[in-house]
C-alpha cells in the first residue's frame, strides 16, 4: 500500500518532523520529515555514515534529538518518561546488524528472554510460544545451539524470533542483508515479507543494498547529507527526476558524489614534488 | 532459565568454602578461642608507673592467663595510673590482698599484668580495686639505680 | 610551558568527569540491587564465573605465599632466638595486609579483567543495546547480578587465602623447619584479635570487593565498542583496580591501625 507521506498521516505509525540531530560537531540529520505508514514495508536508504542506524535509535528513544519529533503511535518519543519509553519498546521489535543475541544463552533462551523478563507465564507455555517463533523462522530444530555455533545468517533469523516474541506492532531492521550469502538473503527476504503481511506488523528496513530492497518495499526514503533527498514507491525511484538518487540506486560510480575525494589539480599535485 | 545442577553446587561450594575459611580465621588464628567476652569481671589497679603496658595486654595468674587489659586511664588528682583488667568469671577466687605486678615477657618481650594472690578470706568482686600493686620496672630508671648505688658504694 | 598546563587541565577534568560518570553508573547498579536479590539464580550464575573460577588461582596463591613468609619469617626470626613466634608472624602479614591486598590483586587480574572484557564485548556486539531495545534495562540485569558477586566473591576468596597461606606457613615452619606445632599456634592465637585484626581484614576485602568490582563493570560498560576499545579497557581495569586497592590500603590502614 504505497503512499505519499502527505496524505493520510493518521495512518502513519511513526512520523518524523523537522528532525535535527548532531553528535558533536557533525550534523547527522539536518531538519527529517518523514512518515511510516502502518502495515508497510518502508526501506530507508542511504550511503554509509549517513545515519541511518541513528534514525533507528532516535525512533526506539535510546537517543534524544536536539531539535524536532519523532512521534510512534501518537507518542512522542523524546518526552515519554523511562517506564513509559519501557512500555512503548515492548511493542517495538529491533533486528541488530549483528544479531545482538547474548551470547551466554543459547537459541532458545535467547528467544525466550523477552518473554521471561516481561511475563510470569508458566514455563510450558514459554516453551509452546518460543517454538512457535522458531518454527516460524525455520529454525526450531536449532534451539539447543549457542550463538557461537550459528552462521551469521542463522543469528539473523534467531534475533527475529526474537524480536517478535512479544508480538510487536513494528519491527525495525538494521542493514538485514550486509554479509549475507545469497541463500540468507533470499531467506530473510522471504520472512521480512512473510511476518510483515501475516502479522500485520510495520517493518522499516535500513539499508544500502538496492537490489534486495527495491525487491521488498513498498516504499523508499533515500536521504543524504542529514535530508531526505527523494522518496518514492520503488518504481516511481526507479524513474526519478534526481541525479543523485539515480546515482544511489543504480550504483553508479561517479555523478553527484564524486569518484574523486576533493584534491588539488592532479597536475600541479605532482609537479610540485 | 536452565541453570544446571552443577552450577549451584559448585557456588555452594564456594560460599562454603569461603566461610568455612572465615571461620577458621575466627576460631584457630585469632583469640577468640581464648576470650571469652561478656563472661569477665572487671578489677580496678592503680600503678605509678605502667611501662609498656598496652589496652589488651594479658592478665596473668601463676602465669596462666586469666583475662586481659580492658582500659588505660591517668588520674591526674592521685597522678597515678588506672588500669582496668577484665579476668573470666571463672576465676573468682581471687583473695582481696592480692597484688598485681606488671612483668615483662623476656627482655624484649610485652608487658603483663600478674595477679600474685594472697590470703585473704575475703574475694575480689566485680568492680573492686586490688590495693597492692607493684610498677612496671622502666630499664632506665633500674640502669640509673644502679649506677647511683655503684657510685655511692664506691665512696 | 603552557601547552603543558592545559594538559594537567584537561586530563583533570577527564578524571573528574569519567568519576562523575561512574558515580552515577555505580548509583544506576545500586539501585537495581534489590531486583537481583529477587532472581538470586542470575547471582548464581555470576558467583560461578567471578568467584568459584578464581578461586583455585587464590588458594593456591595463598599456600604459596603464606610458604614464602614462614620461610623468610623463620629466617629472620631464628636470629633472635624467636622462631616461636612465627606463627603471629605469618598471621599477622597475612590477616591484615597480604590476604586482602594480594587476593584484591589476583582478583582484579582474574575477575575484573574478565568481567570488563565480557561486558564490554556486550556491548562491542550491540548485546547491551539489544537489550535496552528489548525494554530490559542492562544496567539491572547485566551489570548489577555481576557487581554483586564480585562483592560478595571478594571477602570470601581473601579468607580462603588467609585460611590457606597460615597452614602454608605452618607447613614451612612446623613441618620443615621444626618450629614447635604449639607454640605456632598459641603464640598466634595470643596476638591476633578477632575484632582488631581479622574484623578488619574482612572489612579491607569489602572495600577492595567493592572498589575492584565497580571498577571493572564501569570500565566494560564504558567501553568503546570496538575490539580494540575493549583490550584497552581490560588494561585499564587491571591498572586502576592496582592502583585504587594499594592507595586504598594505605588510607584504610592508616585509619584501622593507625592509632595505636
Amino acid at each position: 500500500m504505497p503512499q505519499a507521506p502527505t496524505d493520510k498521516q493518521s495512518d502513519a505509525l511513526v512520523r518524523i518532523r523537522g528532525l535535527y540531530f548532531t553528535r558533536g560537531e557533525r550534523v547527522i540529520f539536518d531538519g527529517v520529515d518523514m512518515d511510516i505508514p502502518r502495515g508497510s514495508v518502508t526501506a530507508i536508504m542511504g550511503p554509509s555514515g549517513t545515519g541511518k542506524t541513528t534514525l533507528l535509535q532516535l525512533i526506539g528513544g535510546q537517543l534524544v534529538p536536539d531539535r524536532g519529533s519523532v512521534q510512534v503511535d501518537g507518542q512522542e518519543v523524546q518526552d515519554l518518561s523511562r517506564s513509559q519509553l519501557y512500555e512503548l519498546r515492548k511493542r517495538m521489535g529491533m533486528l541488530f546488524q549483528s544479531g545482538a543475541l547474548l551470547t551466554d544463552l543459547d537459541v532458545f533462551d535467547n528467544v525466550a528472554f523477552p518473554l521471561r523478563e516481561h511475563t510470569d507465564l508458566p514455563e510450558s507455555m514459554i516453551r509452546d510460544l518460543v517454538l512457535m517463533k522458531l518454527q516460524a523462522v525455520g529454525l526450531r530444530g536449532a534451539r539447543d545451539l549457542q550463538p557461537s555455533e550459528l552462521s551469521g545468517g542463522m543469528a539473523r533469523r534467531v534475533a527475529l524470533a526474537r524480536a517478535i516474541a512479544l508480538d510487536p506492532m513494528m519491527i525495525m531492521y538494521d542493514e538485514p542483508f550486509t554479509g549475507q550469502d545469497p541463500i540468507s538473503k533470499g531467506a530473510l527476504l522471504k520472512l521480512i515479507r512473510l511476518l510483515n503481511d501475516a502479522l500485520g506488523l510495520t517493518s522499516i528496513i535500513v539499508s544500502h543494498d538496492v537490489e534486495e530492497t527495491e525487491e521488498i518495499s513498498d516504499y523508499i526514503y533515500v536521504i543524504s547529507g542529514g535530508r531526505v533527498v527523494g522518496h518514492g514507491t520503488p518504481e516511481t525511484l526507479a524513474n526519478t527526476d534526481s541525479e543523485w538518487v539515480r546515482q544511489f540506486m543504480r550504483g553508479l560510480p561517479d555523478g553527484p558524489v564524486p569518484f574523486h575525494y576533493p584534491a588539488p589539480d592532479y597536475r600541479d599535485d605532482l609537479l610540485q614534488a | 532459565m536452565k541453570q544446571s545442577k552443577t552450577t549451584e553446587l559448585l557456588v555452594g561450594m564456594f560460599v562454603a568454602a569461603g566461610l568455612a575459611a572465615l571461620f577458621v580465621l575466627a576460631m584457630q588464628v585469632s583469640n577468640l578461642s581464648t576470650l571469652s567476652q561478656g563472661n569477665s569481671y572487671q578489677l580496678k589497679a592503680r600503678f605509678d608507673n605502667i611501662g609498656g603496658l598496652k589496652v589488651r595486654s594479658p592478665v596473668t595468674a601463676g602465669g596462666v592467663r586469666v583475662g586481659r587489659v580492658a582500659g588505660i586511664e591517668y588520674d591526674d588528682q592521685r597522678y597515678q595510673a588506672v588500669v582496668t583488667l577484665l579476668v573470666e568469671d571463672k576465676y573468682d577466687h581471687f583473695p582481696d590482698d592480692t597484688s598485681a605486678s606488671i612483668f615483662t615477657a623476656g627482655l624484649l618481650g610485652e608487658q603483663y599484668i600478674s595477679l600474685d594472690p594472697g590470703g585473704s578470706e575475703e574475694y575480689l568482686q566485680d568492680g573492686s580495686e586490688i590495693e597492692i600493686t607493684q610498677s612496671a620496672l622502666v630499664l632506665e630508671k633500674l640502669v640509673s639505680k644502679f649506677l647511683f648505688s655503684k657510685t655511692s658504694e664506691g665512696k | 610551558m603552557i601547552a603543558w598546563i592545559r594538559r594537567l587541565g584537561r586530563t583533570g577534568i577527564d578524571f573528574f568527569e569519567k568519576l562523575g560518570r561512574g558515580s552515577l553508573f555505580l548509583a544506576a547498579t545500586l539501585v537495581g540491587l534489590p531486583e537481583v536479590l529477587r532472581r538470586p539464580r542470575l547471582l548464581v550464575a555470576q558467583m560461578l564465573s567471578v568467584g568459584v573460577l578464581s578461586l583455585l588461582l587464590i588458594a593456591i596463591s595463598g599456600l604459596f605465599v603464606g610458604m614464602v613468609l614462614g620461610l623468610q619469617g623463620y629466617n629472620t626470626l631464628v636470629d633472635f632466638d624467636a622462631e616461636e613466634s612465627l606463627g603471629v608472624v605469618v598471621a599477622l602479614s597475612i590477616v591484615r595486609e597480604l590476604g586482602p591486598v594480594v587476593t584484591a590483586l589476583l582478583f582484579a587480574g582474574r575477575a575484573g579483567s574478565a568481567l570488563t572484557a565480557e561486558i564490554g564485548l556486550m556491548k562491542a556486539t550491540e548485546q547491551l543495546s539489544g537489550m535496552e531495545m528489548m525494554a530490559v534495562d542492562p544496567v539491572h540485569r547485566v551489570i548489577a547480578p555481576r557487581f554483586l558477586a564480585g562483592f560478595l566473591s571478594m571477602p570470601l576468596l581473601a579468607a580462603v587465602f588467609g585460611a590457606v597461606g597460615i597452614y602454608g606457613g605452618y607447613f614451612v615452619g612446623v613441618g620443615l623447619l621444626g618450629v614447635d606445632e604449639g607454640s605456632y599456634w598459641a603464640q598466634m592465637q595470643a596476638k591476633v584479635d578477632l575484632y582488631e585484626d581479622v574484623m578488619n581484614g574482612v572489612i579491607k576485602s569489602l572495600v577492595f570487593g567493592f572498589v575492584v568490582t565497580w571498577i571493572a563493570v564501569f570500565e566494560g560498560y564504558d567501553t568503546v565498542p570496538t575490539s580494540e576499545g575493549v583490550s584497552r579497557a581490560t588494561t585499564r581495569t587491571v591498572v586502576h583496580s592496582a592502583f585504587a586497592v594499594l592507595a586504598l590500603d594505605f588510607v584504610l590502614t592508616a585509619l584501622m591501625f593507625g592509632k595505636d
